[in-house]
Formats: structure tokens, sequence, C-alpha cells
């Protein structure tokens, strides 16, 4: 009786005139809940690119995505360093495009009744409901993923999960009623076919297609090994028909030559960064070996929430008065501030929360605007951090000078956020080409629709020229650069639902540039003293070709001058006029031993071989694949415990 | 009794000769900051030619020896380092210097260029030779070992480098061995002796004597004369004139022409006609800032070697001609005047500008007067009137009438 009162309440600010409205709203209302039961699974089955099903290269990629992110987050929450196998098999004896794809984490597992709902219904999660920094936010996109997959293949979605050590695994086999948005479970047996750890393997079959380069699964596990160095990612590409290149050496093979593959044939280094060996287990090991502060969830504040968030709150509130409702339902609201509010809005705090209807709500909307309030916590995030962020570009990019950056936390519209910039300068990076922007929301990369997206647009409008790189007008800066940016927040404004990019907001873009510039003048200093390094050597070489010449024409004018010895002297005199030129050469040594060299600066770190390296010939180096020991790895991830 | 006289002027140069290098160093102890520099000049600067290039070469190699970035001070070649002496009437060189250091990038090559030209000025001086600064350039030019770089590319480097030499070691090139190509010539009731050959210079022919670049006393020695005065003539072709004209005969002279802008030798056998023979020297040359400058030039000194002029510069030289006022004077038709460019007048307001011309009021009437008109004249023009006009009317005339300038 009280709940319809207060909805023609709220449908008379809709309506028209309050007797057709409520006879509608009551129409409207039984229609919508049909249409929220058969069309969530539905309206996304015929609209997946919202999701990111747009086509098969970027399903597959979606897939692995979604199924990675819930891995690592339920790893995290389960306080469990994650290790993650990621296996795509090509299955082209049923259809060239058809492809298999394992996920397997070591994460805390999925007791059996919750497995049909999380994977088999959208919009079912943890994650949305509450204010918590963490990868996934709307519980679509594993069960996304697999309701594509059943739509391309008709093949259900095989998962298995071991919750507990010493108890068996579930093997469930999920068909998604889309009609419904149900799961549909079709085998469901224990099974053996798990390491013992606890965890779970996801396996979908799809429509996808396999490739390299940009935006692709590659990139994408390459970008989430950097921004989570305390993940371990072992990656096993399609494996290439063998009658195709049979000169094509398998990791075995590059072992025992003593070469890592990837570097040989000449290939470029820029695509060597994306590009996988077919038929190599791709390792990214772990390089911190322990796990982030867990980010602590927090209660909405007052002014990040508008009166739509409001009325819902207000509706599903336990607390009957609107005291008790302000103070435990929002954080920075004490009962002081509740009394202010309420007095403000025309009513008092032991008002019957019941008894609020939308005219009070907007009342209390308006009184929380102009009531005073502190700042939400900023404590409840949990950023990388300057440490692991270099860490990661280091495991990832093959550069000479690594910097990073971590902004204290902000807030936006009530939400709490942290930006975090990483860059990664010279060395191996290819040189005339535009900057290379990888972007990151709560430490997933964002691989699409980069222009689109605020942390972009951050980067293009940063005066790199400042910092001694060149840039042309509204572009990325033309260096051998990569520009890591990364938002944490407890709710990432994405422009759409597939999250690939990061919405406009002032208070965000200022952080943005307030952390490119705290980078680009450490960037500056380093560049104007590679530069000042190479004028001294360049200045010595000058000087050395001199030399002889001066000592024999003073031999010349008087004999008495020998001339080795005067080449001699003026050779230290050179020397210690472009000291600073041999600094290469220290760091040379350095680097040989390949140990970076942490600078005075802890948020800094130069590689110097790489200083040392620039002229040299490329070399076989260890690239972002640390493929080492890749058997054994492989062994341990599925035979024995970890 | 003449040669006594000149035994007196030699002596009387070698005085001149310290009190310049006294007056730099006096400046030098003012400047107490910048003491070491100024010493290591001033002991390069001392002893003959030879020596002073030893001295630089032991100051470069101790310097290097200490682990000091060598120098050499080299004397600003600028109006900016030129002071006008009342008292000698000639240009002086200021003290301001360049440094020029080997561990300077944009100095370095410039260094071992002029470390390389001094070894070759020394083989010269070793070995009593002389020659061309094109061949000193061939001598100095080799392409560096190890490299594609040649020490010189092209000859205008080394010919930079020889006058820097020449003012950082206050020597003549002459003293270095050095030549410019000759240019000017001689003809005069005179006998000298050149190299130990007596040259009749009243009986040249038609070409004259060819005045060689080096005239120092102990190649070129003056025997008897009978010449009253020296007339300098801008161009060789108006010079042919007065040869032909046997000008030097009727009024006893000697007339010497310098191909334009007169080269050092013939300056210095200027210097040594007038000091040592006592002969007045008279300057003839064309209407023009360019004319102007040549008069300049030989009576106070160059700028650019400023610290020659005491040898060179013939302080009592007098200009005959052409003045601005001759086109009145010899009333000579406008089709022979030249209309004066924009590079002219600047030429002549800079000119007029000198501290040497700036107090000489009948200087400042004649080059105003001539921009003024806006014309200039060539020595040439006055054969509108007739070949020999020059030869047989103007310059009587105004030796005559005493019509020069100072």
């Amino acid at each position: 009786m009280m709940t319809s009162g207060k909805r023609k309440k709220v449908s008379s600010r809709t309506g028209g005139k309050k007797r057709v409205a409520v006879r509608k709203s009551r129409d409207a209302e039984t229609l919508a809940k049909s249409q929220r039961e058969i069309s969530v699974s539905e309206f996304f089955a015929k609209n997946r690119h919202l999701l990111g099903f747009d086509n098969p290269r970027k399903a597959m990629l979606t897939t692995v995505k979604e199924a990675v992110d819930n891995a690592l987050d339920a790893c995290e929450e389960a306080g469990i360093l994650p290790d993650i196998h990621v296996e795509i098999d090509h299955l082209p004896e049923i259809d060239e495009n058809r492809y298999r794809i394992t996920i397997q984490d070591n994460g805390p597992g999925i007791v059996r009744k919750q497995i049909d709902n999380i994977f088999g219904k959208l919009l079912y999660g943890s994650k949305f409901h509450r204010l918590k920094m963490s990868r996934g936010q709307q519980g679509i996109g594993i069960s996304a993923a697999g309701m594509y997959g059943l739509m391309t293949t008709g093949k259900p979605m095989v998962i298995t999960t071991r919750w507990k050590k010493g108890k068996p695994a579930h093997h469930v086999e999920l068909a998604m009623d889309t009609t419904k948005n149900r799961p549909e479970v079709t085998v469901d047996v224990e099974t053996d076919d798990f390491p013992p750890h606890t965890g779970t393997r996801v396996t979908i079959e799809l429509e996808g297609r396999y490739t390299r380069g940009r935006t692709s699964v590659d990139e994408y596990l390459e970008q989430t090994a950097i921004a989570n160095p305390h993940a371990r990612l072992s990656f096993r590409p399609p494996q290439k028909a063998s009658a195709d290149d049979p000169d094509d050496p398998t990791l075995m093979d590059a072992e025992k030559n003593g070469s890592i593959p990837g570097r040989e044939n000449g290939s470029d280094i820029s695509e060597l960064q994306h590009t996988t060996k077919f038929g190599d287990l791709v390792v990214y090991p772990n390089t911190i070996p322990e796990l982030p502060p867990e980010p602590r969830e927090i209660k909405p504040h007052p002014r990040g929430v508008e009166l739509g968030t409001l009325l819902r709150m207000l509706k599903q509130t336990e607390h009957n008065q609107v005291g008790g409702f302000l103070t435990n339902e929002f954080s920075r609201v004490s009962s002081k501030v509740s009394q202010q509010i309420c007095q403000k809005a025309g009513i008092t705090p032991r008002t019957w929360v019941k008894n609020i209807g939308h005219s009070e709500a907007e009342a209390i909307y308006k009184a929380i605007q102009g009531v005073k309030l502190m700042g939400p916590q900023l404590d409840c995030l949990a950023p990388i951090g300057t440490k692991q962020i270099l860490a990661g570009l280091l495991k990832g990019v093959r550069a000479e000078f690594y910097t990073a950056s971590t902004r204290p936390p902000a807030v936006y519209r009530g939400n709490p956020f942290q930006i975090e910039v990483g860059l990664a300068f010279g060395g191996d990076l290819p040189k005339d080409q535009l900057a290379r922007v990888i972007r990151f929301a709560n430490r997933v990369p964002l691989l699409y629709q980069q222009s689109a997206c605020a942390l972009f647009k951050a980067v293009l409008e940063t005066k790199w020229r400042n910092y001694g790189l060149s840039q042309g007008r509204g572009a990325a800066p033309d260096a051998p650069i990569v520009i890591m940016i990364h938002m944490a927040s407890v709710w990432v404004p994405f422009t759409s639902e597939s999250k690939e990019a990061i919405a406009d907001y002032d208070e965000i873009r200022k952080e943005m540039r307030l952390a490119l510039q705290e980078c680009g003048r450490k960037l500056a200093s380093y560049v104007r003293r590679r530069q000042r390094i190479k004028r001294e050597s360049q200045r010595r070489d000058v000087f050395q070709r001199y030399i002889q010449e001066v000592a024999r024409a003073l031999h010349t004018i008087d004999d008495t001058i020998e001339t080795e010895e005067v080449a001699r002297n003026l050779q230290s005199v050179a020397t210690s006029i472009t000291e600073l030129a041999d600094e290469t050469t220290d760091d040379d040594a350095l680097g040989s031993s390949g140990n970076g060299r942490l600078d005075k600066d802890e948020n800094t770190v130069i590689l110097a071989d790489a200083l040392g390296a620039e002229d040299e010939e490329a070399e076989p180096s260890q690239n972002t694949r640390r493929t080492a020991a890749a058997a054994d790895e492989e062994e341990s991830l599925f035979g024995e415990q970890r | 009794m003449a040669k006594k006289k000149v035994r007196k002027k030699v002596a009387k140069k070698k005085t001149t000769r310290k009190k310049v290098v006294a007056s730099a160093s006096k400046a030098t102890t003012k400047k107490t900051s910048r003491s070491r520099k100024k010493t290591s000049r001033s002991k390069r600067v001392q002893g003959a030619p030879g020596d002073r290039l030893q001295n630089l070469a032991s100051f470069i190699a101790t310097e290097a020896s200490r682990g000091k970035d060598p120098f050499l001070d080299i004397p600003t070649r600028a109006l900016s380092n030129v002071a006008y002496s009342e008292r000698n009437r000639i240009i002086e060189m200021g003290d301001a210097t360049q440094r020029r250091s080997f561990f300077n990038l944009s100095q370095a090559k410039k260094f071992m260029q002029t470390t390389l030209v001094a070894a070759g000025c020394s083989e010269l001086i070793r070995q009593s030779k002389t020659t061309s600064i094109r061949d000193l350039f061939y001598h100095c030019k080799h392409t560096i070992e190890g490299t594609k770089e040649n020490t010189f590319d092209e000859q205008n480097e080394s010919d930079v480098v020889i006058e820097d030499l020449e003012v950082a070691l206050m020597s003549l090139r002459e003293e270095l061995g050095l030549f410019a190509e000759p240019k000017g010539a001689m003809v005069g009731p005179m006998t000298i002796v050149d190299q130990g050959d007596v040259i009749e210079l009243s009986k040249m022919g038609s070409g004259g004597y060819a005045i060689p670049s080096i005239v120092e006393e102990d190649i070129i020695q003056f025997r008897k004369h009978a010449a009253k005065f020296v007339l300098l003539i801008e161009k060789g072709a108006v010079w042919r004139r007065f040869n032909e004209d046997r000008f030097w005969e009727k009024h006893k002279c000697m007339i010497v022409h310098g191909g334009g802008q007169p080269p050092r030798g013939v300056r210095r056998l200027l210097w040594r006609l007038n000091h040592e023979l006592n002969l007045p020297v008279y300057v003839l040359v064309d209407n023009d800032p360019w004319g102007y400058y040549i008069y300049s030039v030989v009576k106070q000194g160059s700028i650019n070697l400023a610290f020659e002029s005491p040898r060179m510069a013939v302080p009592d030289a007098k200009f005959v001609g052409m003045s601005s006022f001759d086109a009145e004077a010899f009333d000579l038709s406008r089709e022979v005047m030249i209309r004066v460019t924009d590079q002219d007048v600047r030429r002549a307001k800079e000119i007029k500008r000198y501290p040497w011309f700036e107090k000489r009021r009948h200087w400042q009437k004649e080059i105003d007067h001539m921009l003024k008109k806006g014309v200039k004249l060539e020595l040439e023009a006055l054969s509108s009137k007739d070949f020999s006009f020059i030869t047989e009317t103007y310059l009587p005339m105004k030796l005559k009438q005493g019509d020069f300038l100072d």
C-alpha cells in the first residue's frame, strides 16, 4: 500500500495527469519488468558491439580480457598472487575462424551454486553495487563472452573450478538462455582434471581471428603485465601449422642455441614488442612478489550522488529514519552534518524514510549541495605505485630511461581517483615514430578508442617540447617513448560499456596533466644530460682528432718539444675537460652486468647498457617476454601445486 | 751622409716598436685579472720572429703539461680595437684580444690550423726561404689521419690564420717568410740595390720596377737619388701615363702605384722613402670613398693590421687629388662624373666619422662636398680634356699651388 503510494508520487513527475499516470505507470512497470527479464541478454546479444564483440578479432580480445580481469580480481580479493595462464587453440578442422580460448587462474575458485549465475547471467556480479576499486564493474563481461561463444559456435562455456584444496573440482558446462537471461547447465560433474590448487578454468569456443600487433591479445597481455607486476602471466598463442614454417624455431631449440626467439631474422624492434612467436609459450614473470594493498570499499560521498541514485538508495535502505540513513549510507556524514542537511531540507533526522517522497528527496538533494562536507575518503584507492610501475615497464619495455609518478588522490563528482604516469624513453624503442601511449583504468589496459579517451588527450595536451622532445601540433610527441597513464578509481567514468575510453572530466584532466608534467620534468633532465654526454663525447672526438696535428706542429717549431709527450698531455687535458663523456663509459660498465642503475631519484631508473648500446647493432637481448625455462614453468602451472 | 741617416731611422724604428709593446704591457698591469694571458703574450712578441714562434710552441706545450687548456691571445682586428694616436698621427692597436683555446669546440680547428701555419712559418725561417701564402696553404693542407677531414679546405682559411699569427706574434708576414703576390711598380731618378743587384730606377722601361713584397733593408738598399718627392698613384693605368710622359724626370720625383689599395711591400717602401730619405709623399687617387680610404691607409695605417702602422704609415703623406672641388676648378663636364651609389654614401659617411678625419675641417668639407654633389670622379675623367692633361696641367698646377689636403 505504502509502496504503491510512493510510486504514484514518483510517476507524477513524469506523467501529466495523476490518474492517467497511475494507470500508465502500472502498465509501464509491468512492461519494464518483463522487458528486463527477457531483454538484457537479448539486447546485448543483438548489440554485442556495445560489449566489445564487434568483430571476430575484437571478440577474441574481449573474451581474454574479461576472463583475465576476472581472474586477477578474484586472486587479489582472495589474497593470492595471481598466476594466470591463457591458451588459444586454433581449430581449423572445424572452421577457419574457430578458436578455443582457455583461461586458468589460481584464484579462490567458485562455489558450485554461484557458478551458474556468474557465468550464465548478464549483470550478475559482486562489483556493481559497491564503491571499490576493481577491474570489473558491471558484471557483464565473462557471461557476455560465453554468450558470444554460444551464439557463434553453439558450444557451451566450460567451467572447471576447485574452491577447496583436497576437494574434487567441478566441471560445469553452461549454455545461456538469452531470452530469459538465465544459465542452462548442460553438464555438471566432478573431475580430477584440474591442478591441486584452488582456481578456475574457463574455456570458451568462439568464432574469432587471431592476429598480432596493435589491439591484439598479445598487446593486452603485455600491457596487463606492465600494470600488474605482481601477476605472473603465461600465454600460449595458437600453434602455427608446422608445415607452413618448418624452420620456425621452437622455444626448446632457441634455448639450446642460446638465442632468444624474436630477435633474429633482423626483425624490427617495434614489431617485436607486440609479436609473439607462434608455438612458443610466452611468460611474463611476476617481478614484485607481493600483492598490492587491498583497496577499501567505501560508501558513496553525498556530493557524488545524483538525485536518481538518492531515490534508489532511499528505496533500498534498511534504515528507518533519515538521520540513520544519511550517516550510515554515505561517507563523511556525521550526525551533526545530517542534522544540518535535514534542517535545510525542512525535515528532522527522525523523519521516517518511508515518508520521504520525491519532493522531500529533492529537498535533501539540494540540502546536500548546500552543506559543508569533508571531501571523500581517499585511502580507498590502491594505485599501482611508482616502484611497481617501474618494475612493470622494465619488464615490458626495453628502454634506457624509466620514470614514474603517482599523484595524490583527488575527487571527481564525489568519486576519489588517482592518476599515475610512467615513462620509458630511448633504448630499443623505435625512433622517428610517434610516442606509444598505453592507457590503463584500474590496472586494465584500454586498447580501443584511443583518441576519444581523456587519458590520451591529456598526453596530446602536454607540451612535450618543453621536455626536450619534438611534437607536432595536436599530436603525440615524436620520440622513442612509451607513455603509460593509469587511472585508479572506485568508479572509472567509461564512455561506454565496453570500457574502452575514459570520459573527460576537468578534475581528471588536471591530475593527468600534473602527473605527465612531473614525469616530463624528470625526462627533460635526463634527455638534457644524455645530450650533454653525447655532446661531450663528440667534443672529445674533435679534440682527439686534432691533438696529433697540434703536437706534430709544435715539434716542427721547436724540436725540443716531444710530439708524443705533448700529445699525451693534451690527451689528458681533453679527457679531464670532457669528463662528462666518461659517464657513458661508466654506465656502460654497469650496464654490461645487466643491472639498472637507480638514480638518486627513486622513481627513476636508468638502464645504462641501453645508453651505450645506442649505436651498436641490434643484438639478441631479453625482450618483453622472458621466455626462459618456459617448458618448466608450463609443467609447474599445469602439474604441480604452486 | 745618407747612410748615417738610414741608421738613425732604423734605430728610431726599433724604439717605436718597443713602445708599442711597452704600452700594451702597461695596459695589462691595470687589468690584473687577465695578467696571465698578457704576460704570455708580451713574452711571445719579444725577439726574432723565429724565437717568437718557439716561445709560442713552448707556451702551448707547457700549458698542456700543466693540465691546462692551451690558448692563443689574438689581438682583435676591428675598428673597435684601434685608436688614433694624435701624437704619432697613426692608428694604434688596442689591447683587446680574442682568446683562441684548443679545448673549445668552435675554436679547436682554428687553433690546430694556427699551429700548422706557425710550424710552416718556422720551417721557412729555419731554411731562410720565402713563399707565397698560397704555397703555405698547400704546405699545411692534408687529411687528418684516420678521418676524412682536411686541415684546410680553402685558402681563405689559412689566409685568416696567417693574419691572426701576424698580430699575435707582432710580426709581419714577411718576417715569417711569407709574401703576398707582388703588386705595384716604381720608377724615378734613383738607384737601389735589390738582393745585391744594382737597379737604375730611371731605366725601367714602360713597366717600371716591380715592387717586391719584402722590401726590408737587408733586401733593398737605397743608393743615390735625385728625387724631391714621391707620388703614389692609385692605378697602374694612370701610372703608365705618368711614366710615358716621363713626369718623374721633369718633376724629379719617384712615381709609385699600388694597383688599387697598395700592398704591404709598397706601403713599407713608401715608409722607408719617407723616413729614411725624407721624401714627402703625395697621394693621387680617384675622388671616391675608396680613394679616400687608400689615402687613409697610407697615411694612418690600416685597421686590420694596426700593429704595423708604426712601420708602414706615413703620417706626413698629403692628398693631392682628386678632390671633389676639382670638377669646378678644372671645369670638368658632367658627363665624366659618376653618380654615387648607396654603398658609396654609406662608406663616405663612415670614413667621415673616422677619428682621424673627424677633426679635420677641410676633410669634412671635402667629403660633404662629394656627398652634396652626389658624384664621384675617376682620375681618367681628366682625360676628357686631353690625354696628358693630368701630367701636364692638373698635377703641376696642384703641386705649384700647394693645393692638397693633409
